[in-house]
This record gives structure tokens, C-alpha cells and sequence, in this order.
């Protein structure tokens, strides 16, 4: 990463070693900086509701260790968190909840999730369950399971950690052109 | 098991108890709606059944029958260890019932369940609203002829999902 702390004052544009300017050089190499970054930082936003709480705290907690990935800090305010963990049953009548905390969020941010309940509603296909948070919010990785294995958890976080390693838009993002590109 | 109390109820009120019948043990009597209140009354408070448990209170939908509904209340005596489950009929044009929410606080709860899930009106009842389904939702979903795939959202929903990313490509292990 070699030019950032050498950069020429801001009167003078950069110049290559042919007299081209450097900036497009600069800019192409700092998203992936940017993506390694968050990629090994995803603080969440844990929205656990019902009986999937047991395998996410079993996956936080020391055996699974999703420290390991960087991801272990619960963020308890939406506004700092970068990944809407979205565990458990969603019913109409928490869907506004939920949805506010969503666009709580700064961008760029993610959403998983966690188990049949939140991808597809699970077997509550009744009159009360929301079936699949997908209906009301963007969502980049689904962990199927009722619930799922710890593993089956980490492959998820591991699923979205790649796809934020490799730069690629969230859901968010791809939805909402303009406003991810005022975040960067 | 509680045959004594029901012979007990009987014998005070001979013209309310339309019906009684035993499974296994468990008594059940289906009173009248007009003398509901006055039966329970007696259940909880003479010393002879002293049923001063309130167990629980529910609501069964027979769409078919008339009187369409049954309120289904289960009570027990803390003392005697008795039980006896008290059924009354209550018909889909005057879907209404008394209140039991004097007798024991408890009772407000579910019954306002109750007329959550099947639009039964407890008359007398100090503040009948649902109570697990939020206030825009329409009509009572436990009934039979609730539609199955009717939903109600309050915030809209995007049915048309946009299009999938590609899928992941495979990770080397």
C-alpha cells in the first residue's frame, strides 16, 4: 500500500513515473484495503427472538468462538453495528420493529438469516408469522436449520465475510444505488 | 373424581346444567349462558366445592354445531385437590358471554385471548382488547373459517423479491 503516507500536497496532483495521475491507482487499491477491513470486522446487531438463540449463543460462546472471525462484539445499538443478525421467528406485529433497527443501520450493511423461521417462516405458515424477512428487509445469507448446527452458523459467517472480502455490493446496496454510493 | 361436586351444583341449580359427562376422571358440565356466572360464583365461593383455583379459560370453535362456540373454563379446589371443567354454549349471532374478571383477576388475561382469537364479547369485562394480535388486525383467527393463507401485514410487503445474486462460488478447504 505504498503511496497513502508519501502523498504529494494537495496543490500538486499526484504523478506516476510516466506523468499520469496516480489517483485512479490510489483508489483501486484502498477498496480492497476497505473490504479486508470490514470483512474481519462485522460487528453485529444480534435480533434473536426465539429458539435459535440457543445455537447463537452457543456459536458466540467460547466452544465455537466466533471471535475467531473477528465477529464477536455484539453491538447493542443498531447505528454502530455492520451485520443484522436476524435469529428467530419474525411475526406482522414485530415487522415494524424490526424494520425500524434495519434502517437504523449505517452503511454498508448486511443481514443474515438465521434458521427456517427468518429465511422462509419456517412451519408457522399461518395467519401470525412473517414467511422470510426477505419480504420486508434485503438479506444477503440465509443458514437454514431449525435451528442450525453451530457449524452450519460459521459457514454462514464465513459465506458473508467472503462476499464482503471480495468488495461485492450488499443487498442493501444493490438495491439503493445512489445512497450506497454517498457511503462508500 | 368430582362427581360430588357436580351432584352439588345439580342440586342447587337444577334447571342450569344441560348436560354432564366424565373422562377418565375429569367432570365436565356445560351450564347454561344465563346461569354461568352464578354457577361459577358458586363453585368458588360455597365452603362444600371451594374450586378457588382459577386454571385456565379458553374457547372452541364448532362450526358446524349451534351454539357455534364453547367458552371452556377448568378450575380447581386448592384444598381437595378436585378439578371440574365448565362448558357453555355460546351461539354465533349473540356471541357474548359474562365476564368472570369479578370473580378472579386472573380471568381478564384470557378472556381478552379469547375474544382475540374468536370474537367472543365478555360482557362486563374492564378492558376487552386484543391482547396478542395487533389492533388493525381484521376478524378472529382461530375461527374455522379463518382463511388459512390470509395474511395482515402492517408494513408492506416487496413479493416481487429483486433478483438473486449468483450463488457463492466454492470456497478451497
Amino acid at each position: 500500500m505504498g503511496g497513502v503516507g508519501d502523498r504529494p500536497p494537495a496543490s500538486e496532483p499526484p504523478r506516476g513515473p510516466g506523468g499520469a495521475p496516480q489517483a485512479g491507482w490510489l483508489t483501486t487499491k484502498l477498496d480492497p484495503l476497505l473490504a479486508w477491513s470490514r470483512r474481519w470486522s462485522v460487528f453485529q446487531y444480534p435480533y434473536v427472538t426465539a429458539c435459535c438463540a440457543m445455537e447463537f449463543m452457543s456459536t458466540m460462546c467460547s466452544h465455537f468462538d466466533m471471535s475467531r472471525f473477528g465477529a464477536e462484539i455484539p453491538r447493542w445499538s443498531p447505528r454502530q453495528s455492520d451485520v443484522l443478525w436476524v435469529v428467530g421467528t419474525i411475526v406482522h406485529k414485530q415487522a415494524p420493529a424490526l424494520k425500524r433497527v434495519y434502517e437504523q443501520m449505517c452503511e454498508p450493511k448486511w443481514v443474515v438469516a438465521f434458521g427456517t423461521c427468518a429465511s422462509v417462516g419456517g412451519f408457522y405458515d399461518n395467519y401470525s408469522v412473517l414467511q422470510g424477512i426477505d419480504k420486508i428487509i434485503p438479506c444477503d445469507v440465509y443458514i437454514p436449520g431449525c435451528p442450525p448446527r453451530p457449524e452450519a452458523v460459521l459457514e454462514g459467517l464465513m459465506l458473508l465475510q467472503e462476499k464482503i472480502g471480495r468488495g461485492e455490493l450488499s443487498r442493501w446496496q444493490q438495491e439503493h444505488p445512489a445512497a450506497a454510493r454517498r457511503a462508500g | 373424581m368430582s362427581q360430588r361436586i357436580v351432584d352439588l351444583v345439580r342440586a342447587r341449580f337444577p334447571q342450569a346444567v344441560l348436560e354432564t359427562h366424565a373422562f377418565r376422571g375429569d367432570d365436565t358440565i356445560v351450564v347454561r349462558r344465563e346461569d354461568y356466572l352464578e354457577v361459577v360464583r358458586f363453585l368458588k365461593d360455597s365452603p362444600g366445592t371451594a374450586m378457588d383455583f382459577f386454571v385456565d379459560l379458553t374457547c372452541v370453535d364448532w362450526p358446524e354445531r349451534k351454539p357455534r362456540f364453547d367458552v371452556v373454563l377448568h378450575l380447581k379446589a386448592w384444598r381437595s385437590s378436585e378439578r371440574l371443567r365448565v362448558k357453555v354454549g355460546i351461539p354465533e349471532d349473540d356471541c357474548s358471554c359474562p365476564t368472570l374478571s369479578g370473580l378472579w383477576p386472573a380471568a381478564n388475561w384470557f378472556e381478552r385471548e379469547a375474544f382475540d382469537m374468536y370474537g367472543v364479547k365478555f360482557v362486563g369485562h374492564p378492558d376487552l382488547r386484543r391482547i396478542l394480535l395487533y389492533d388493525e388486525f381484521q376478524g378472529y383467527p382461530l375461527r374455522k373459517d379463518y382463511p388459512k393463507d390470509r395474511r395482515q401485514p402492517l408494513v408492506p410487503m416487496c413479493d416481487d423479491a429483486p433478483p438473486q445474486p449468483p450463488p457463492f462460488p466454492e470456497r478451497p478447504h
